[in-house]
């Protein structure tokens, strides 16, 4: 006869921490915990024996000092004689402005692209393949250096847009005009036109004033923040702006409801339009908004604001390189969508543009988000190849020129590398979220 | 293939070569080899040829040590280095000897501490222009667009020479030399701005030489000369006295096709006391007898190195302005070997 | 009675022509080109943007010149040939220089080697890429490393063939150990055992090995390594010796050990969120501080170290792709069949997953093959950078632009798009696995 009965007690014995499981990943927790102090301090130690040996410190108090360099590209105020700390922080926006714009174009581009892949035209689908390869097997670097050099070879001089009056007599135009009259692209860079405002001024003086480098913005003027000056105008601008915002959702949840209790949705289009635009048009009016187109004087362009064709080629290379992949992920992600769901929304009376909104976006998007996250930051970090076309973001500002001028190598490192994380970690937070609230809920 | 992530810390482990003793000279003569740290590629001053030799006026200076220190010109592995790479290379032992054209700063002496042991080429920041911008002095370009390279000290000087004078410029930031010529020439800039010895290099290839000056206004000393590390004064002696040996035998007339014959006929102290047929310089430096000879044999004497390399026979034809002789109205000065 | 002739045709009358617009080439424009206004307008914007391409691109390459001693002289030839306004292709440059873009300063004289390496590693990668060749030639793959550097680095063969030896040692301790001391433990014990081996042992039997039978070739140096020989050793070294990182690193994120998982996630994490010319600039930077003082090593080597850490973790999110894809049933099955942990990863879970990360390893690899170039800004020799600088400065070439790029750019291109395509035709095959 044979019974079942517990196993025997054991008592704890040392070789249990190995054999047994249930204390086994407890060992191994402890053992990897002290395995990884240990390098820990083994490292610690190491940086200090060397910092001694080679008679440094590890202090920031560098970053306070004069930084005696300029930066041609800057979105706050810098001098040569702001302090290395700031002249970071100028690369940090640098950066981020870079990032911001190619992930813009790099979005519109990509949906773009992905989209005619698929288009029943066999040139444009073919096009845009070709398109599509070529950009992503090549590296990124490539394109950056050929961009630049594409922009200051191919791009005319200042002195091509002069029309001389020996010209106007024969009839001659100028060998280079301006892209829509108002930006100039030259080799030096591209001149955009730029907002000021002349609240309660004449608008001439206004004008002539406005063609100075370093005039003041006008209307409301500006609040220094210590930091960084804050434009009032564009505060202002924002709260109207979103003011419109609330006011116009307000409209259409009462549409909704309307279209709810009646069954008929009220046309609003265009009173959100209205709403939307014509208070911000009067505060612009208002304010006296003048666009200060630039203007051919000297040698140079004045007025307007001038972007770097470093920053042009880093944005448009990093743009155009990660539309690439975008459109890859617009394409999957429109596919993955079964056909069924396309047929069903036809029974059912939507129209092809409701199918689309309602129906496959929606189901796409969930698809598409998460890979487009990860090209986001992607973009990101390869906005650090700004070395290869010296556009000063951090890594030029920061890791770069303070870096070589200072010396200081152990703390410009661990800084740069700390913002970059932070960078990452906050964009991919953001975008999670935005992920869970796209996301279908499942049951 | 998975396995070779061991072969990696395998061969790591295999390499952690220095073990490093007090005295560079020592580990030097250990290793047999002498690193040298130098540029990626500078027209004149340091480039690998089609071959994958290094050539250039640095570079024979290397040369020279190696001759001297290992007996063998051709004992020299060098490093090529960037902007922000070359210090750190230095501070860490990576390279013995850093000869990148690196400005003698007193921050780079005191705060990097590294020791400038010499100045083997005086040069100071220049401009130039394209004749038709009608500019003949550097005070005139107020407003001017400026292109340069940056993590230099030239972009410092800029900044000060501009503020001086009470002018204002927009930097145009550019990685490398080539770069910066390019730029130049496609009209990205009014102006470009490097050491003088770099501009007259560039001008020198372009085209259309003639179209193009150099401003008269020097604005900084760049007294570009090899490094070594602080506190270690014995090596420093040794690159120091075999680049004056360089200069000396210039002085004295000796060069690669005499100094057999100048050896063994010489009747002037000097000489003999340079080339080791008299006295016992060599074993001060810890070095042997002939060690100036042979680093003296290897390219020649600084003249000559000067004409191969950067001369006026050269396409960069640079002249020897600061760089010729104290005898000859220059700077370069060797003291005296006694 | 009637005579009755019944209509029966007896003949088939041929079909007839299509109409004019309904056949050949214009029924295929019609329907592939011109279906719709909007699609006539984007076909021919298209066409107008092929042709303005081809209008800027193919006279400059039907000026092209082979035959020429230095840049100027390229464009005298261009001048006198075509006319004063001509603009060409100068690749005379790359006819001189195409060693160097190949192989770096790797002497001249030894060129075979890399050649046999690069030819034995398309062989050792074959049973990893392609899983209908017999498996014994695994064996030959586990071999390449050691192999390859011997004949990249030279030296005396000694040397990696007492390094595999450690391997061995290393697989024979973990194999009497494990039973015993279960996996981690074991190789622990094993790597230990190995690394005693490699510390003790290796340098005087290789030596004594070596004194004995010399065998050996010419050392190369590793700053001898350049352009597309460099972007090769180290795009492969560090995929492959990420791909055991990677997966401990899945296992480690997917494990149950709190500590394990939060160490790996934030390794992961860290290398992931920060950009690699920041690594590059570590390994040439600040390594320096992080090691005991006066080591000092390769930077190449450094580069290697780094590269593979960061392609680890970039492996290791795609195995973790390759995990959770799979079903949880065959988790569960393991353990109804009582295997434990390990056994069920080796026998089970990893077989499956690695195959599903197939297609997301050879990505990450033409990503990471892509990323090679970024080397120059630590000043190794990488082709696309690295040796322009190096052919620029020399004053026969001086100001040459559009050439390397256009050269290194369309090697690049080769090598990924063929990757790529590989890449697809796996993903198509593993579907129809699975379905």
């Amino acid at each position: 006869m044979t019974f079942v009965s517990d196993a025997p007690k054991e008592n704890f014995r040392l070789g249990m921490l190995i054999y047994d499981t249930r204390y086994r990943s407890l060992t191994i927790q402890v053992v990897v915990l002290v395995l990884f102090l240990l390098f820990l301090s083994w490292l610690v130690n190491n940086t200090i024996a060397n910092l001694e040996a080679k008679d440094r410190t590890f202090d920031f108090g560098f970053l306070l000092n004069r930084a005696g360099y300029d930066i041609n590209q800057r979105l706050v105020d810098y001098t040569n004689d702001s302090s290395h700390l700031r002249a970071g922080f100028i690369g940090l926006l640098n950066t981020l402005l870079a990032a911001l714009v190619g992930c813009t174009i790099a979005t519109v581009l990509g949906v773009f692209i992905g989209v005619l892949r698929l288009s029943k035209n066999w040139l444009v689908s073919r096009l845009m393949t070709v398109y599509v390869e070529v950009f992503r097997n090549v590296p990124v670097l490539l394109w950056i250096l050929l961009a630049a050099t594409i922009l200051s070879e191919t791009a005319p001089q200042p002195k091509d847009f002069r029309s001389t009056p020996e010209m106007e007599a024969a009839g001659e135009a100028p060998k280079a005009s301006m892209l829509f009259g108002i930006i100039a692209v030259t080799n030096r860079g591209t001149v955009i036109p730029e907002p000021k405002f002349c609240l309660g001024r004449e608008r001439e003086a206004c004008h002539t004033e406005s063609l100075q480098p370093g005039s003041p913005e006008g209307g409301l003027g500006v609040i220094d923040l210590g930091i960084f000056k804050v434009s009032l105008n564009l505060l202002a601008l924002l709260a109207v702006f979103g003011g419109s915002i609330f006011v116009n959702r307000r409209l259409v949840r009462q549409a909704n409801a309307t279209q709810e209790a009646t069954g008929e949705r009220p046309v609003i289009w265009w009173k959100s339009l209205a709403i939307l635009t014509v208070p911000s048009m009067i505060l612009l009016w208002v304010l006296g908004l003048h666009w200060v187109v630039p203007e051919l004087k000297g040698f140079n362009f004045v007025g307007g604001i001038n972007v770097a064709h470093s920053f042009t080629a880093l944005t448009l290379a990093l743009a155009l390189y990660t539309a690439a992949f975008i459109a890859e992920i617009v394409r999957a992600g429109i596919q993955a969508i079964s056909r069924g769901q396309s047929e069903a929304a036809a029974a059912l009376g939507l129209r092809p543009g409701r199918t689309m909104n309602l129906v496959i976006l929606p189901q796409a998007l969930r698809v598409i988000i998460p890979p487009l996250i990860s090209q986001y930051l992607n973009l990101t970090k390869n906005t650090s190849l700004a070395i290869a076309v010296s556009y000063m973001d951090l890594r030029g500002t920061l890791g770069g020129v303070t870096l070589n001028q200072t010396g200081k190598e152990l703390e410009c490192m661990l800084l740069m590398m700390g913002i970059y994380l932070t960078i990452s970690l906050i964009i991919s937070a953001l975008m999670n979220m935005f992920n869970r609230a796209v996301r279908l809920k499942e049951r | 293939m998975k396995k070779s992530v061991f072969l990696g810390t395998l061969s790591a482990a295999a390499l952690l070569a220095g073990v490093a003793g007090a005295g560079t000279l020592e580990d030097v003569k250990a290793r047999g080899v002498l690193n040298c740290g130098s540029n990626v590629g500078l027209t004149g001053f340091g480039a690998p040829d089609a071959n994958g030799e290094y050539q250039g006026f640095d570079v024979a200076l290397c040369k020279a040590v190696a001759a001297a220190v290992l007996g063998d010109a051709s004992k020299v592995k060098f490093v090529p280095l960037t902007g922000e790479t070359r210090f750190t290379a230095l501070a860490s032992s990576e390279v013995d000897l850093l000869v990148r054209n690196s400005t003698w700063t007193f921050s780079r002496d005191v705060d990097l501490k590294f020791d400038v042991v010499a100045t083997n080429y005086y040069d100071g920041q220049g401009f130039m222009v394209k004749k038709d911008l009608g500019v003949s002095s550097a005070k005139e370009l107020d407003g001017a667009t400026v292109c340069i390279q940056t993590g230099t000290t030239t972009e410092l000087n800029l900044a000060d020479f501009f503020k001086a004078n009470n002018m204002t410029y927009t930097p145009v930031n550019v990685a490398d030399d080539s770069e910066g010529q390019r730029q130049y020439l496609a009209g990205a800039c009014d102006t470009y701005t490097t050491d003088a010895s770099g501009l007259a290099a560039s001008r020198a290839t372009m085209p259309d030489a003639d179209n193009h000056i150099i401003l008269p206004e020097i604005i900084s000393k760049e007294p570009l000369g090899p490094m070594v590390r602080h506190g270690d004064n014995v090596w420093g002696d040794v690159v120091r006295w075999t680049f004056f040996a360089l200069i000396a035998a210039e002085e004295y007339g000796v060069n690669k096709a005499n100094i057999e014959e100048v050896a063994t006929t010489t009747t002037n102290p000097e000489i003999k006391r340079l080339l080791g047929t008299e006295g016992d310089l060599g074993a001060m430096l810890g070095l042997d007898k002939d060690w100036a000879k042979r680093a003296i044999a290897v390219s020649g004497n600084y003249g000559e190195i000067f004409e191969a390399n950067i001369g006026s026979a050269t396409p960069i034809k640079l002249a020897r302005g600061l760089n010729a002789l104290w005898t000859q109205g220059g700077l370069q000065y060797a003291p005296p070997f006694r | 009675m009637t005579n009755f002739t019944p209509f029966v045709r007896s003949e088939m009358i041929d079909p007839r022509e299509p109409p004019s617009g309904q056949q050949g080439l214009v029924r295929w424009a019609r329907e592939n080109l011109f279906s719709s206004p909007a699609n006539s307008v984007l076909t021919v914007l298209g066409g107008l943007a092929i042709l303005w391409l081809l209008m800027g691109i193919v006279p400059w390459l039907m000026h092209s010149v082979w035959n020429a001693a230095s840049l100027s002289e390229c464009n005298a030839i261009i001048a006198q040939t075509w006319g004063p306004d001509a603009t060409g292709a100068c690749w005379a440059m790359v006819r001189e220089r195409w060693h160097q873009y190949t192989y770096g300063f790797y002497p001249m004289d030894q060129y075979w080697r890399p050649n046999l390496a690069f030819v034995l590693m398309l062989v050792a990668l074959a049973p990893v890429l392609f899983l209908s060749l017999p498996r014994k030639m695994m064996l030959f793959s586990l071999s390449f490393p050691f192999i390859a550097y011997w004949l990249l680095w030279g030296g005396t063969i000694w040397a990696p063939i007492v390094v595999a030896l450690g391997f061995g040692v290393m697989a024979l301790v973990f194999r009497f150990a494990s039973p015993k001391l279960g996996v981690p433990v074991g190789a622990g014990v094993g790597l230990l055992a190995a690394a005693a081996w490699w510390l003790l042992v290796q340098t005087p039997l290789s030596t004594a090995l070596h004194s004995a039978i010399p065998l050996g070739l010419r050392e190369v140096d590793s700053d001898q390594f350049g352009g597309f020989l460099l972007s090769i050793v180290i795009g492969i070294t560090a995929i492959s010796a990420s791909l055991p990182l990677g997966i401990l690193l899945a296992l480690g994120r997917q494990s149950d050990m709190l500590l394990v998982k939060s160490l790996s996630v934030g390794f992961i994490e860290f290398i992931r969120g920060v950009p690699l010319i920041t690594l590059l600039f570590t390994a040439s930077l600040l390594l320096q501080y992080f090691l005991p003082p006066e080591t000092n090593f390769d930077i190449i080597l450094r580069v290697i170290i780094l590269v593979t850490l960061f392609a680890a973790a970039y492996i290791a999110e795609v195995i973790r792709g390759g995990l959770a894809a799979l079903p949880r049933g065959q988790y569960e099955a393991a353990d109804a069949l009582g295997l434990d942990y390990w056994q069920a990863q080796r026998l089970i879970i990893m077989p499956q997953a690695l195959k599903i990360s197939i297609p997301g390893i050879v990505s990450s690899f033409i990503g990471l093959f892509k990323d090679t170039t970024l080397v120059a800004f630590v000043g190794l020799m990488d082709p696309l950078k690295g040796i322009t600088a190096v052919v620029r400065a020399d004053i026969n070439w001086k100001g040459i632009y559009w050439e390397p790029y256009i050269f290194a750019g369309a090697i690049f291109f080769l090598i990924c798009f063929g990757m790529s395509r590989y890449s697809m035709w796996l993903e198509r095959k593993l579907k129809t696995d699975h379905r």
